[in-house]
């Protein structure tokens, strides 16, 4: 026996170590897949022997396995088995494994808790030290509340490198078990005042990512701070905290001018280029934050802005990129200054670093201060930006180019926009230039946007729309600007009524294409407005004839669209088809009756002969149509007032059994519509209503689209424009000849020349009065030269009745996943005496040989994790019963392998202190009596 | 927080991936990819930073990179690091691999993945910077790998043996008797 066991492990000398695996996967390079397979099952095989450190190597390639990207999840037993070796070596790959491999979600990680805190009591520091820096990539929430309390006795342990690892441990316990920031605190800030700098440092680091999310909990700590600041030589540590002072002189600006002075000291003294760089940022910081609102302070921004050119002029491109990304922090409080700047950033929009153009792109646009843009300089950075799409290579970044032009254009409301014509040209650009691209619906809503809210733009709009729809290329089928002619169809039927030549529109329409459900929905929908819009117009000429044909065009056409396979599209189109068929049918009648009885008769037909059903049609089908879209609110739904009496939590009818449900659901997934129904409820079967009901449908309407993606959603005040004063300008009428070909300079570059030549004859006018102009003062002379804006933007948007527009509702900004929120708890308030951290009881564990603990957990692998996972579910059951009892006895039944503690704490936690205390002792005293099973830990000693 | 630290060679084969965050080894293939595709494209004289892949990160993530003859050396970092710092804690990684290997290239870290690990591990825990002292950072190292020889000791000594005669390549030669009997160190030319 002990011969033969002699010859495995002999054998297992043999056994491909780390080195021959990676050898043999460099040997065979071309069925690499294959070798890893057959290295994967040796690999089975090695972990299947005794020899824990045929294990360990084991576990050490799977390590390297799992970098090429194969999963070793099922080796996890193995690797928490070579975690429990007593040696150093075998602990370290096995941690290795484990950070590489488990995650917070592992089942697995349950079964660590003791053997981890058993290895952070451990004699040797650089046990403890693999330990921790394991654990602290899969930490759980379960392990932190269960090792909290080691980690914090680690946190003043005599060796710097443990205190070290374990402060900045402490962070990630907070991450998973935010209780334990209060008890904690204390320790940590005393931290920040260790004698040794590496602790120093890992405080500071944690206090700083604590602060960075919740700051204003954290101002107390200032005074340490500032010592620390003006004291250490640290320079990562000064990076640190001249971050933190960053973050925290935006909520008490009266911190900025106690900092003023050391961060000038460090930066006269220091000779790092990072930790200049900060200070130069928390500088920035600090005068925002004095400076809002005070214009005394302008100068030092000035002085700031200056400095960072400096950076952005330099050769290095780091630091041009940092510089660029320092300004966009002046430009959100003091666009004015920056713009000042503008030739140097429109300059790096040329720069052959992406990185750097896209941080100038940036500087382009910021939210609310409007960026580099103005009214007069919009029309000639646009061109600039056309120019680089045309240019540049990689769709991301020409994606980022047609985004930011968009966003520049659109923001506040338009407000830099001038020349709509202008704008909707340069969307069409954007359409044609980029057919790839994936903001097609970016681009669609604002077409939607612009036609709606500008009404003296609509008939140049339809007409471009028009040209669109049939220049719009039939190949480009990925992508999706297929979105854009949803936009098109739909402001061409919609405006029809400033349509010139509606039934170019309406030919446009009905060529069929192939194209998503529900555009053609979109389409069909559009026709019938165009044909309504036609057939009025027909009516009014008494044309018959007219009529007819165009019913019989259409119903020639529509069939197409009958048999598709898109629900809705399939509905509409046969609604849109009866309806057409009614009203040929009517003026059937009435024309066939008289053609047999006045037959010499030319067919001129007067209004009293066109039947009075047919007349009936065309109205109610054009009162369909009436009335103007408008914007809705983007809260409009939400502040819909709830009328008395209507309980919208009560069932409206009884709710359907249990087993029912799930049949249900699939109906009802089965007619999700599509997101864009725009016009769902708009059916044509609402022929037959009175207009009262269709006013209340389109209500009804109104709201849905508040949730529609495809109306935009303002939030500006509706009273925005008016302080510009467009409403006094008169909107010019353009009669322009707009070519439609695409030639080679840009269709949009021309209203650029026109706004140059412009202005260059207001100069010459102005010339003579500039000079009085100068004395005035520079400001007024830069309004002088501000473009007029053609086009005025409507502002209006629906609301429900008594529901005024405020945006005092936002309240939710935060993330719900993110970890900090749980972490924003206010630390000056004394500990309350049941805020402790969870302390372990059993230390019975670290008897026991982790060889032996290892060897059960060969032999009992299998049923072990089927046993974890089922107690697991167990525990989950009993505590909704909320029957502690029966935990206890099945703990007693089934011996808790390897030792998971976790029952045992669960239980504990709901007790009161003094109930706790005693239990520990009846813990101890039945102990004796019990016989031990070896690696089987305390909870399941428990006898009652 | 620093997210991953990535190492890869100029064709994009990784040669260290460590995850602060849960991806799976599918996911972690493809940020791989993705962020070898996005740093291979730039130029060796443009800045070290871009702004992260859509893989890994969003708005508040960065990549921060050095370029090393053969290897990059990737770090996906959010806002509260400092992007000059660390291109510093790059440049101490790489030195004191340099020092632990004299002379680092690619090979030691093909062959020495894991003892590359412990060295990151000494320098970066859980996604925050633990160490940035050279000379602090070395002497961890240098203890910990003594008391790895320690262990070894008098049991080690057969295996320590077998290892000898395995550089030596006789079990090679026994396990791939398909191979030509050609010598090791021939094969080694190609590396």
């Amino acid at each position: 026996m002990a011969l033969k066991k002699v010859k495995g492990n002999f054998e297992r000398f043999f056994d491909k170590t780390l080195t021959d695996l990676v050898r043999g996967i460099r040997n065979n390079k071309d069925n690499e897949a294959k070798y890893i397979a057959q290295c994967i099952e040796e690999v089975k095989q090695e972990l299947r022997q005794d020899n824990i450190n045929v294990k360990c190597n084991a576990v050490a390639k799977l390590t390297y396995i799992q970098m090429l990207g194969y999963d070793i999840s099922w080796a996890g037993f193995n690797i928490i088995e070579v975690m429990s070796s007593s040696k150093f070596t075998c602990k370290r790959v096995g941690y290795l494994a484990a950070s590489q491999c488990f995650h917070p979600d592992s089942e697995l990680i349950m079964l660590t808790t003791n053997m981890i805190r058993k290895d952070l009591n451990s004699q040797t520091q650089y046990d403890a030290g693999v330990a921790l820096s394991g654990l602290s990539c899969f930490i759980s929430s379960d392990l932190s509340r269960d090792l909290a309390n080691d980690i914090m006795t680690l946190c003043s342990s005599t060796k710097p490198y443990l205190r070290m690892k374990a402060v900045l441990m402490m962070y990630k316990v907070f991450l998973r078990y935010p209780e334990a920031l209060r008890p904690a605190f204390p320790k940590l800030k005393e931290k920040l005042e260790d004698p040794d700098p590496g602790v120093q440092s890992a405080a500071v680091n944690v206090i700083c990512e604590l602060a960075r999310k919740n700051p204003k909990n954290y101002l107390s700590l200032a005074p340490i701070f500032f010592k620390l600041m003006t004291t250490s030589t640290n320079n990562w540590m000064l990076i640190k905290i001249i971050k933190l002072f960053a973050s925290l002189t935006t909520i008490e600006p009266a911190l900025g001018y106690k900092l003023s002075e050391p961060l000038i000291a460090i930066i006269a003294s220091t000779s790092a280029m990072s930790l200049l760089y900060e200070c130069i940022n928390t500088v920035i910081a600090v005068l925002i934050s004095i400076s809002s609102g005070m214009p005394n302070h302008t100068a030092s921004i000035q002085l700031c802005v200056q400095k960072l050119r400096i950076l952005i002029e330099d050769s290095d491109q780091n630091l041009k990129y940092l510089g660029l990304l320092a300004m966009s922090k002046i430009l959100k409080t003091h666009p004015k200054s920056v713009q000042a700047h503008k030739d140097l950033i429109l300059a790096c929009l040329d720069d052959k670093d992406e990185s750097i153009r896209l941080r100038a792109l940036d500087l382009l646009f910021c939210g609310k201060g409007g960026g580099m843009v103005s009214k007069k300089n919009l029309m000639e950075i646009v061109r600039r930006l056309l120019g680089h799409m045309e240019r540049a290579e990689g769709s991301a970044y020409r994606d980022e180019l047609l985004f930011k032009v968009i966003q520049i254009c659109s923001q506040g409301s338009y407000q830099y926009v001038t020349n709509f014509e202008w704008y909707l040209t340069v969307l069409v650009e954007l359409i044609q230039l980029e057919a790839g691209s994936k903001h097609g619906s970016v681009i669609a809503k604002q077409l939607l946007d612009v036609s709606i809210r500008v009404q003296d733009v609509r008939q140049f709009a339809v007409s471009e729309m028009t040209s669109l729809l049939e220049s719009f290329p039939e190949t480009t089928q990925s992508g999706s600007m297929f979105e854009v002619l949803y936009a098109a169809a739909w402001i061409v039927g919609e405006f029809s009524s400033d349509s010139n030549e509606p039934e170019r529109s309406l030919n446009v329409l009905l060529k069929h294409r192939s194209l998503p459900g529900h555009i053609q929905g979109v389409y069909i929908q559009n026709i019938l407005k165009l044909f309504t819009r036609i057939v009025t117009d027909l009516l009014e000429q008494k044309d018959v004839q007219g009529i007819l044909r165009l019913c019989n065009l259409l119903l020639k056409k529509l069939p197409t669209y009958v048999s598709s396979s898109h629900i809705e599209v399939q509905e509409r189109a046969s609604s849109a088809f009866v309806l057409i068929e009614m009203l040929r049918d009517q003026l059937n009648l009435v024309s066939d009756s008289q053609s047999h009885v006045i037959l010499s008769q030319v067919p001129t037909i007067e209004s009293s002969e066109i039947a009075i059903g047919a007349i009936e049609i065309v109205q109610e089908m054009a009162l369909l149509f009436a009335g103007d879209l408008n914007p809705v609110a983007p809260k409009a739904q939400k502040k819909v007032q709830i009328p008395e009496g209507l309980n919208l939590d009560e069932w409206i009818n009884t709710p359907p059994a249990e087993s029912s449900e799930s049949s249900e659901d699939e109906q009802t997934d089965l007619f999700v519509s599509h997101e864009q129904t725009e016009n769902s409820d708009r059916k044509t079967k609402t022929v037959e209503l009175t207009p009262e009901e269709i006013m209340k449908l389109r209500e009804v309407r109104k709201m849905e689209q508040s949730h529609n993606p495809n109306y935009l959603k303002s939030t500006t005040k509706p009273n925005q424009i008016v302080k510009d004063g467009c409403e006094d300008i008169p909107i010019a009428e353009l009669a322009l000849e707009v070519p439609l070909k695409i030639t080679s300079t840009k269709r949009s570059d021309k209203y650029l020349q026109e706004d140059q030549l412009a202005s260059k004859k207001k100069t010459k006018k102005t010339k003579k009065t500039k000079k009085s102009k100068h004395k005035l003062g520079i400001s007024s002379e830069s309004d002088g030269d501000e473009p007029v804006a053609i086009h005025s933007v409507s502002n209006f948007i629906e609301m429900p009745e008594g529901a005024s527009l405020s945006d005092n509702d936002e309240k939710d900004k935060h993330d719900i996943n993110d970890p900090h929120r749980a972490l924003d708890i206010d630390l000056d308030l004394p500990l309350r005496n049941d805020e402790i951290l969870p302390k372990q009881s059993y230390k019975k564990f670290n008897e026991i040989t982790p060889q032996l603990t290892a060897n059960i957990v060969t032999k009992t692998e299998v049923i072990s994790t089927d046993k974890s996972i089922r107690e697991k579910k167990e525990k989950k059951r009993d505590k909704e019963r909320g029957s502690k009892k029966k935990a206890k006895r099945n703990s007693e039944n089934e011996p808790d392998l390897m030792g998971t503690p976790v029952k045992h704490q669960k239980e504990k936690h709901k007790k009161e202190k003094k109930d706790k205390k005693a239990k520990e002792k009846k813990v101890k005293d039945s102990k004796t009596g019990y016989e031990e099973a070896i690696g089987i830990s305390t909870p399941s000693k428990e006898v009652y | 927080m620093i997210k991953a630290i990535l190492v890869f060679n100029n064709h994009g084969k990784p040669r260290l991936s460590k995850f602060y965050e849960y991806f799976n080894e599918d996911m972690q293939q493809q940020i791989i990819k993705e962020t070898f595709q996005l740093v291979s494209k730039r130029d060796d004289n443009v800045c070290n930073f871009l702004e992260g892949g859509s893989l890994i990160g969003g708005s508040d993530y960065k990549l921060i990179y050095r370029h090393y003859a053969t290897l990059y050396f990737v770090f996906c970092v959010d806002s509260s690091e400092s992007e000059l710092g660390i291109l510093d804690l790059i440049q101490v990684f790489v030195e004191t691999l340099d020092k632990c290997f004299e002379n680092v290239c690619e090979l030691d870290l093909i062959f020495h993945a894991d003892a590359v690990h412990h060295i990151l591990s000494e320098l970066v825990m859980g996604g925050m910077v633990l160490q940035t002292n050279m000379s602090e950072i070395l002497a961890r190292i240098e203890e910990q790998n003594r008391l790895v020889k320690q262990e070894a000791g008098l049991s080690a000594a057969p295996a320590r043996a077998v290892s000898a005669v395995k550089s030596m390549n006789i079990p090679q030669q026994i396990k791939d008797m398909k191979l030509p009997d050609l010598p090791q160190a021939i094969k080694d030319l190609k590396f």
